[in-house]
């Protein structure tokens, strides 16, 4: 740097770098301290309960001092899964399509309206499920599912309304398909040309060159869109509350209602402070719920490590 | 060479279902909000507060909902713009180069854990804290909970747009003996005007639309707020308590909500293209 070191222009510097730089470590000490928070408020029903009972118990009854959390636990982890499942293919086919085969015209349109749609708010998507997906799925799918494959568990229920764990995996799915498909089609959209010419030129089709060259270039983008689409649907409250049906049991079909973790905190904010314990085992919910964040965040971080060097 | 074929011909066939699919059910959505909340708008939905036995039906609207998101949301985007500028800045023109930090890494990975912490754990936390000070569901309660949800948004859409610009721009600017401060601010920020104006926007639209952190936090009311220390409504909520009561007519607003919450949102959204747009001529290429 051309100033001199005590001149006035690098004193300034070097100030505004120890304020930008105590603001960069803010995000720090912000996950630090919600941890704190957190499993401080926590503390009574984790010192009164062995950590394992309570994330393996499975009967929730806060009056009778009963917390197991494993309900909603599997509940999360059923709707989220799923939602991924419908989501993720579907995503890459209309990426793939929009960035390899689509006209500018389709792409034109199609960007704008995926940018739109990834800025709606979750409870416009939650009022469509409820107002449309609810419906054809107690109308529709679950009928027509029963009659064929009923013989499989996952696709019997007793549950009369069609709120359960596909039509939270439906509406989820669908808000984090504009999320997916925009990253997924820019990453493809860096994907250098002349590596698709090659493969053209030694005669690969065009589907071969999508999948030989043009895929594996751009798998750890792809990985990371994919974590992104994730992140939003784990922890989605509202919209998965209006169509999940909120009931403390372990699912055992796609058509049974569940009770994933954020509409438990959601639900019962209000009596919380009324029942012993409860409030603590709520905190723990979000406890749960954060501690999973983090793990999932280092175990992201390092897959895209891998992926990268494997795509370089 | 056969199956080549096959496989290409069945691939095509699964793309264009699921790029059909996509644009269907996406338009499905809007086309929903619209059939359904058109025919309950009306003038008093957007410049009445709820009047007695509003939510009986009778009369009156949601004007404290629209005045409290848009509070909450300003505020929130505002106070994060505050916290994301510095670490932006710091991050692009500060810890390059060898002597970058150490912290660097970990902050990254913060900052992935924030953005990915589900808004309900925002407002479970900014529940814990305001019992911690003895406050009660506030304005202002929302509007700090709302800059937490917003900073990781903000800062993340900022660094993804600071990151493709040319490296050589900077180099430049130190080339001619600026420091890393007069970079940043006179290089960077300008040069990335407008994609922190897309920034500020994306998370503007974020907190508007958020409903599980302002639950615990902003409270409800039917005034319209006038104090940073009273609760303050909210469009989210307002759509989803009025859809989950039982009287027709109340559903009915709950749609209507709907379309409002999706025109301001559709509106931003739109905007900061404008804004952008405009922004970028005056932006090297």
């Amino acid at each position: 740097m051309a100033a001199g070191r005590f001149s006035l222009r690098s004193l300034r510097d070097r100030a505004a770098g120890s304020l930008f730089l105590a603001a960069t470590l803010l995000p720090v000490g912000l996950v630090i301290v919600m941890i704190i928070g957190l499993t401080l408020r926590a503390q009574p029903i984790l010192a009164k309960y062995p950590l394992g009972e309570l994330l393996t118990g499975e009967t929730w009854k806060p009056l009778q001092g009963q917390f197991g959390f494993a309900p909603f636990i599997i509940g999360t982890v059923w709707v989220t899964v799923l939602a991924m499942i419908i989501a993720v293919p579907v995503c890459m086919l209309t990426a793939i399509y929009l960035s390899e085969y689509a006209g500018p015209h389709v792409r034109g349109l199609m960007k704008p309206l995926l940018d739109l749609l990834a800025g709606i708010p979750s409870v416009i998507y939650g009022i469509w499920g409820v107002i449309v997906i609810v419906p054809l799925i107690n109308d529709v799918i679950e009928p027509v599912l029963k009659q064929t494959l009923g013989f499989i568990p996952l696709f019997n229920t007793n549950n009369p309304t069609g709120f359960s764990v596909l039509a939270g995996s439906m509406v989820l799915g669908l808000m984090v398909t504009p999320v997916i498909t925009s990253v997924a089609y820019e990453v493809m959209q860096t994907v250098p040309h002349g590596l698709r010419e090659a493969s053209l030129a030694v005669g690969a089709t065009q589907w071969q060159t999508v999948k030989f060259a043009v895929l594996r270039k751009s798998a750890p983008g792809l990985i990371a869109g994919v974590v992104l689409g994730f992140s939003r649907a784990f922890g989605e409250t509202i919209a998965v509350l209006m169509v999940v049906g909120n009931v403390p049991q372990m699912p055992r079909s796609i058509f049974d209602a569940a009770y994933p973790l954020p509409a438990l905190i959601a639900n019962n904010y209000g009596e919380m402070m009324s029942i012993p314990l409860y409030d603590a085992a709520l905190m723990g919910a979000a406890l749960v719920l954060l501690v999973l964040v983090v793990a999932f965040n280092l175990l992201a971080t390092v897959a895209l490590r891998h992926a990268v060097r494997r795509a370089a | 060479m056969k199956r080549a074929r096959v496989e290409e011909r069945t691939f095509i066939g699964l793309m264009r279902g699921a790029f059909v699919f996509v644009a269907v059910g996406l338009i499905m959505i809007l086309l929903t909000v619209i059939v359904k909340g058109l025919p309950a708008l009306t003038w008093d939905m957007i410049t009445q507060t709820p009047k007695g036995g509003f939510y009986l039906g009778k009369e009156g609207g949601i004007l404290n909902a629209i005045v409290g998101s848009l509070y909450l949301a300003g505020g929130g985007t505002l106070l994060a713009l505050i916290l994301s500028l510095p670490i932006t800045l710091y991050l692009a023109a500060y810890a390059r180069g060898p002597r970058q930090s150490r912290w660097v890494p970990i902050v990254r990975l913060a900052l992935d854990v924030l953005w990915g912490v589900p808004s309900i754990v925002y407002g479970a936390f900014g529940f814990i804290v305001m019992l911690a000070l003895g406050l009660r569901t506030s304005l202002l309660a929302g509007i700090l909970v709302l800059t937490l949800l917003e900073l990781p948004i903000m800062v993340r859409a900022m660094d993804e747009v600071i990151r493709t610009m040319p490296i050589e721009l900077a180099e430049a600017s130190y080339a001619l003996g600026a420091t890393r401060l007069e970079t940043a601010l006179n290089v960077i920020v300008r040069q990335a005007l407008p994609g922190i104006v897309t920034a500020i926007l994306l998370a503007f639209g974020r907190g508007i639309g958020d409903a599980a952190s302002v639950l615990f936090t902003a409270g409800y009311t039917d005034r319209l707020p006038d104090s940073l220390l009273r609760p303050a409504a909210s469009l989210p909520l307002a759509v989803f308590f009025q859809l989950g009561t039982a009287i027709p007519e109340v559903q009915q607003r709950a749609y209507a909500s709907a379309l409002i919450l999706t025109a301001i949102v559709l509106m931003v959204s739109l905007g900061s293209r404008w804004l952008a747009r405009r922004l970028s001529r005056n932006v090297v290429k």
